[in-house]
């Protein structure tokens, strides 16, 4: 058998097995790898730097677990800065599967930076039919969410008093892995100009830099790159800067692959052209 | 910590369920798929009556009832009465019942997406589009953007000076999508990490 046959008839399962020797490897083994920092990653985390402590946070869970791995380490350090800075964060959730990874993440970050449910933090639930709520909450935030996800009315938190509006809300955060962050861009940053950034997965990412550079988003993560770098710059690192080796390595088995595929392709052309 | 450990095991046994199938379709595997799609279907149900019906139904009609709030309380009669005709779909003979709230729904979500679209999306798109040609970035958005517009004009043949500017449109939609593409890739890749970071960390200690 040929060079250029035997490529092209190799078990697609041996590929995984080398995939998967790739991706564990580096996560065993824990190389050290330099992460550099991207200008939209650092404008989303300055985003959140500049607000003053007390300002209100408010972070759309727009994902669920078939996009956590991206998107819940960036859900996770933006807690720790938003904590770390004294901010008041308000947690709400589009997806049904969505909000039970909030709960997870709340759950890690809150007893680690001594903040409590209710005068920190609070989960104010999911509503569907997203639209109509983004666009009222313009009006009242009560018209919606009259008490949080356990049912305890909103004015019973005091730093809730205040809020009724998008003008009390310093800064939005949608944490995205599909068409629920365009919806917050194009509703609620076009017609109340609300400061927004958007964390989202890799898939999602490119579709967005179009409303980063024209300002309607204030910064993007994207991916578990952009999460790793997120981590970087809040010197917190977690399971994204883990996982980047992992990330990169891969991704030079997958050039390597393509290649030797496309010599392959162009071998047994040639041959059969002769 | 029970619960964490047979929760754990429980995921960690779903997840090698699922990654069999990269060996070959065997039962695991669709006893695993099931699972997740049973489960997810029963979680959208007691979501959309925990944090939809009730509070937005039951509860704010009890509540209007009880602060005298009479005509807020019995307006809420209007989209339960839509709801309860949006179900009649299921039922052939009764199913054209279904089409008025199809249409209450089309109407709002046009009306909203109407103005969302020209508001947040086509005015600040174009505003930004218009830059000064001062910088070569900006130069590139402009050729990108004229060339794109060509290659989807489809009402004259792209010949001679069109087909030139068309097939310059052509290459930055492939840019675009080899972008797009590279970005799946690495998202599917760190899926992968997520699910081994998991495994590894979560149920075999072998990450710490």
């Amino acid at each position: 058998m040929k060079l250029s046959e035997r490529l092209a008839s190799v078990d697609r399962r041996l590929l995984y097995l080398l995939l998967s020797l790739v991706v564990i490897l580096p996560l065993v083994l824990k190389p050290k790898t330099r992460v550099r920092i991207s200008e939209p990653v650092r404008d989303a985390f300055q985003a959140v730097d500049q607000l003053a402590a007390g300002s209100v946070v408010m972070i759309s869970i727009d994902f669920d677990p078939s996009s956590a791995p991206e998107v819940q380490p960036m859900l996770i350090a933006l807690l720790r800065h938003a904590f770390q800075k004294n901010l008041k964060v308000i947690v709400m959730g589009q997806l049904a599967l969505g909000l039970p990874l909030a709960e997870i993440a709340l759950n890690q970050v809150a007893p680690e930076m001594n903040k409590t449910y209710g005068q920190d933090y609070l989960n104010i639930g999911y509503r569907p039919g997203y639209v109509a709520m983004m666009v009222g909450i313009g009006r009242e935030i009560r018209d919606y969410f009259r008490t949080d996800y356990r049912g305890v009315p909103l004015d019973s938190f005091e730093f809730m008093r205040s809020v009724h509006t998008y003008r009390d809300i310093g800064l939005l955060v949608s944490l995205a892995h599909g068409a629920v962050a365009e919806a917050w861009i194009q509703y609620v940053g076009g017609r109340y100009n609300q400061a927004i950034i958007v964390g989202c997965t890799g898939v999602n990412a490119p579709s967005l830099y179009q409303y980063l550079h024209s300002g309607q988003i204030k910064g993007l993560i994207g991916g578990l790159q952009g999460a790793s770098e997120y981590e970087s710059l809040i010197a917190q690192p977690g399971s994204a800067t883990l996982g980047m080796p992992a990330q990169s390595a891969a991704h030079g088995l997958i050039i390597l692959l393509l290649v030797i595929g496309n010599l392959g392709y162009l071998l047994s052309r040639r041959r059969a052209k002769t | 910590m029970i619960a964490n450990i047979i929760g754990t095991w429980v995921a960690a046994t779903l997840t090698l369920a699922i990654l069999s199938f990269l060996y070959k379709d065997n039962p695991l595997y669709k006893v695993a798929e099931h699972l997740y799609v049973g489960i997810s279907a029963g979680f959208a149900l007691i979501y959309a009556w925990a944090f939809d019906v009730y509070p937005m139904l039951v509860d704010a009609f009890r509540h209007n009832l009880a602060q005298k709030n009479y005509w807020e309380a019995w307006i809420l009669m209007v989209p339960t009465i839509l709801g309860v005709m949006m179900l009649c779909r299921s039922i052939p003979k009764i199913a054209w019942i279904s089409r008025w709230p199809i249409s209450f729904t089309v109407g709002t979500g046009a009306g909203l997406g109407l103005v969302a679209a020209v508001q947040g999306y086509l005015l600040p798109q174009i505003s930004d589009t218009l830059r000064p040609l001062v910088t070569v970035n900006n130069f590139v958005v402009y050729v990108g953007v004229i060339a794109t517009l060509f290659y989807f004009y489809f009402s004259k043949e792209h010949k001679g000076g069109l087909g030139v500017v068309s097939r310059v449109g052509i290459i930055f939609i492939m840019v675009a999508f080899g972008a797009s593409f590279g970005y799946t890739v690495m998202a599917r890749i760190s899926l992968l990490i997520g699910r081994f970071y998991f495994l590894l960390h979560d149920w075999l200690p072998v990450i710490r």
